[in-house]
């Protein structure tokens, strides 16, 4: 019964009250049209207003007009092979990013495997379950570790994540799981899953944080009316809260994953730097952003140079498409609905 | 209160405002990492003994040394690898090379229990970064260290993971000792490794090797040195077994004056030099300048600050991890700096003429 009583519920909520300041009577009708008429300051205001928000766009505009003009060489030389093929030689000068594109989708998506139900967790307890003393001192420490700059996590990930996973999580893992594909072959440190489990932990309290917002945002009535059709508390949640807010949750989920494809230098430290593809987490892999630090300032040639804009100009594409799947995900999702899709 | 504003901007212009004596000349560089320890401590020391200039030098790295010296943005370059002859073409062939210092580069390792250095062969090395020789106790690492026990342990390469000049010295060392090095995987700044673990910068290859049993990385040698990292010893071409050390690498560099000459333009490579006791993976740093400037006051005070670091700023390069040039040199940089032109006209007529 808990199972399907949810999904139209959602649709029951009290329709916003009226707001009172819409009921204006007609003796305040000419105080209104003088409030809204324009004077010349308000025009210059708007247009300076309308100048800055035009400049940001304009800006990713700029941004991408220069990583096209620079990678153009590139693309002509390779063409659309750069995306599939693996060499990536610069004293031959061949180039290919399939690596790295493979190296970054699979950091994110092992991060999000790991941060989601952590994070979702943390949220669900700081509003549903929490003694009301925890939940902003928790809720705070959470949302510190969004302050410690990614490379103190990559040294502590150095020296205190890959030694406790060389001693005491790979020797379980291989022992249980290694005969799949995910857990063959030598562990030496930096790898796949290194460098996700560092950037589950960054990007925890990003999702963390949206997702208790989006959580406090549900009615209480959404709550009181599970509750009273004798749902139990965790049914509650599953059942009346989590739907209501799933816009505003997806949406957490996408800010985490576009703040782990991009992330750089934890990243570069731990996953092992190696231009190679393998399903194995315990390989070394590497990532288009931390290629992009790595090896920038040291680009001699044109064709090296060119290469690596190709690199940020793929990123770039490749954050600008996660970013509208999750936009079209959470409009399908929500239909104007849910809790926390006007917010996103 | 107007007035009294007005005197305090006054006040405030003018203790802001230089003090009118011989222009101020400023000279700035961007270019190569490894180097900037020394240049910096030279710019200091420089500044502060001649008010008239203004150094300043951006370790950009050396991709963007050359980038920004071939764009005309900076004065001078500093650059671990040498520009290749066709950039040099690029730019109408305006660009000397003007070695500065010498460092080197040093096989480092994680063998626990193993006090002594272990010795390597050339080949071995090679072998060892194409995945060749995949044990430590190989018998071709056994054969060169007698009386050293080693274990049966998997050997993990560290290497950089951004392109550097530390890379271009080892794998320029690889490529002069493996044929089959040379043939599959060549030298740069950053090449294609056969195999092994990225780290980012010495530090990162250093935390990679400290953590992670069997490793072995390369990293240069006054890192190795300050660090206390082990540091593998090296056969050099005459044979001998060479401990890093800031001797052997000025020793290396003193050994390949021979095959350089005195019409050099020092755009050589010193690895593998033929030196008795010469480090074999050893290298200039150079810095860039141009063979023809338009303005002939910069060129005349970077020519004179050049000298200087040439001369009494080399006391300052051991004490910081680099090894001095060789003074059998500096009479052939000398002749090479007097090339230098500003309006068709030399801007350096040697160290007495400019001291005055």
């Amino acid at each position: 019964m808990t199972d399907t009583f949810p999904a139209r519920m959602t649709t029951l909520p009290l329709e916003p009250v009226p707001a009172p300041q819409e009921q204006t009577t007609p003796s305040m009708e000419p105080r209104w049209r003088a409030l809204r008429s324009v004077d010349r300051s308000d025009r210059v205001y708007r247009r300076v207003l309308t100048a800055f928000a035009l400049a940001l766009p304009f800006l990713i505009l700029v941004i991408l007009g220069v990583l096209f003009v620079n990678a153009l060489p590139a693309v002509e030389r390779f063409g659309p092979s750069f995306l599939w093929t693996s060499t990536w030689d610069p004293v031959a000068e061949v180039y290919g990013a399939a690596p790295m594109i493979f190296g970054t989708l699979a950091s994110s998506f092992l991060a999000l495997l790991i941060a989601v139900p952590l994070a979702l967790g943390v949220a669900i307890f700081l509003t549903e379950f929490s003694p009301r003393w925890l939940r902003q001192p928790v809720a705070f420490l959470v949302e510190l570790l969004a302050a410690i700059p990614s490379v103190v996590y990559g040294l502590w990930g150095v020296f205190v994540l890959i030694p406790f996973l060389r001693s005491y999580v790979v020797p379980p893992l291989k022992a249980v799981l290694g005969w799949t594909p995910f857990f063959q072959g030598p562990f030496y440190g930096n790898s796949l899953l290194a460098g996700g489990i560092i950037l589950a932990i960054m990007i925890v309290p990003y999702i963390a944080a949206v997702s208790r917002e989006v959580l406090l945002a549900v009615p209480t009535s959404q709550r009181e009316a599970a509750l009273a059709m004798g749902a139990t508390r965790w049914e509650a949640v599953r059942s009346a809260v989590l739907p209501y807010g799933r816009a505003g949750l997806i949406g957490a989920i996408i800010l985490g994953l576009g703040r782990a494809l991009g992330e750089t230098m934890a990243v570069t430290m731990l996953i092992g730097n190696r231009h190679d593809i393998g399903v194995s987490v315990l390989q070394p892999a590497y990532t288009m952003a931390a290629a992009i630090a790595n090896e920038f300032s040291e680009a001699t040639t044109n064709m090296y140079l060119s290469a690596l804009f190709e690199v940020g100009l793929i990123l770039f594409v490749v954050t600008v498409v996660v970013n509208a799947v999750a936009r079209i995900l959470i409009w399908r999702v929500a239909r104007g609905a849910a809790v926390g899709s006007k917010a996103l | 209160m107007l007035r009294r504003t007005l005197t305090a901007i006054g006040i405030i212009g003018a203790l802001a405002s230089p003090p009118p004596v011989a222009a101020q000349v400023r000279l700035n560089g961007a270019g190569a990492t490894f180097p900037n320890i020394i240049y910096q401590t030279w710019i200091l020391t420089y500044n502060q003994k001649f008010d008239n200039v203004e150094i300043n030098y951006q370790s950009i790295g050396s991709g963007g040394g050359i980038r920004q010296f071939s764009d005309k943005t900076v004065d001078f370059g500093g650059t671990d690898a040498p520009m290749g002859d066709s950039a040099i073409a690029a730019i109408g062939g305006n660009a000397l090379h003007i070695p500065t210092v010498l460092g080197a580069v040093v096989p480092t390792y994680n063998l626990a229990g193993v006090a002594q250095p272990i010795r390597f062969t050339p080949d071995v090395l090679a072998d060892i970064f194409l995945g060749k020789i995949t044990n430590w106790n190989d018998a071709r690492i056994a054969s060169s260290n007698p009386g050293v026990t080693l274990p049966k342990q998997d050997i993990i390469v560290v290497h950089r993971s951004d392109g550097s000049g530390t890379t271009y010295v080892w794998v320029d060392y690889l490529t002069k000792v493996s044929p089959e090095w040379a043939q599959r995987v060549g030298r740069g700044t950053s090449v294609n490794w056969p195999v092994g673990l990225g780290g980012r910068g010495n530090e990162g290859v250093t935390a990679t090797v400290r953590q992670t049993p069997g490793a072995i990385g390369y990293v240069e040698l006054g890192y190795a040195l300050v660090n206390k990292m082990p540091a593998g010893v090296v056969r050099n071409k005459a044979g001998s077994w060479i401990a890093p050390s800031l001797e052997s690498v000025t020793a290396a560099a003193a050994g390949a004056m021979d095959e350089m000459g005195p019409n050099t333009d020092f755009r050589v490579s010193i690895t593998d030099s033929p030196g008795a006791a010469a480090f074999p993976i050893s290298s200039f740093t150079w810095l860039l300048v141009r063979k023809e400037y338009s303005d002939a006051a910069k060129a005349r005070e970077l020519v004179k600050f050049i000298w200087w670091a040439l001369t009494e700023g080399q006391a300052k390069a051991a004490p910081l991890g680099y090894a001095p040039l060789p003074k059998e040199m500096l009479a052939w940089i000398d002749a090479r700096l007097k090339t230098i032109t500003s309006g068709g006209r030399p801007v350096w007529r040697g160290p007495t003429a400019t001291r005055s």
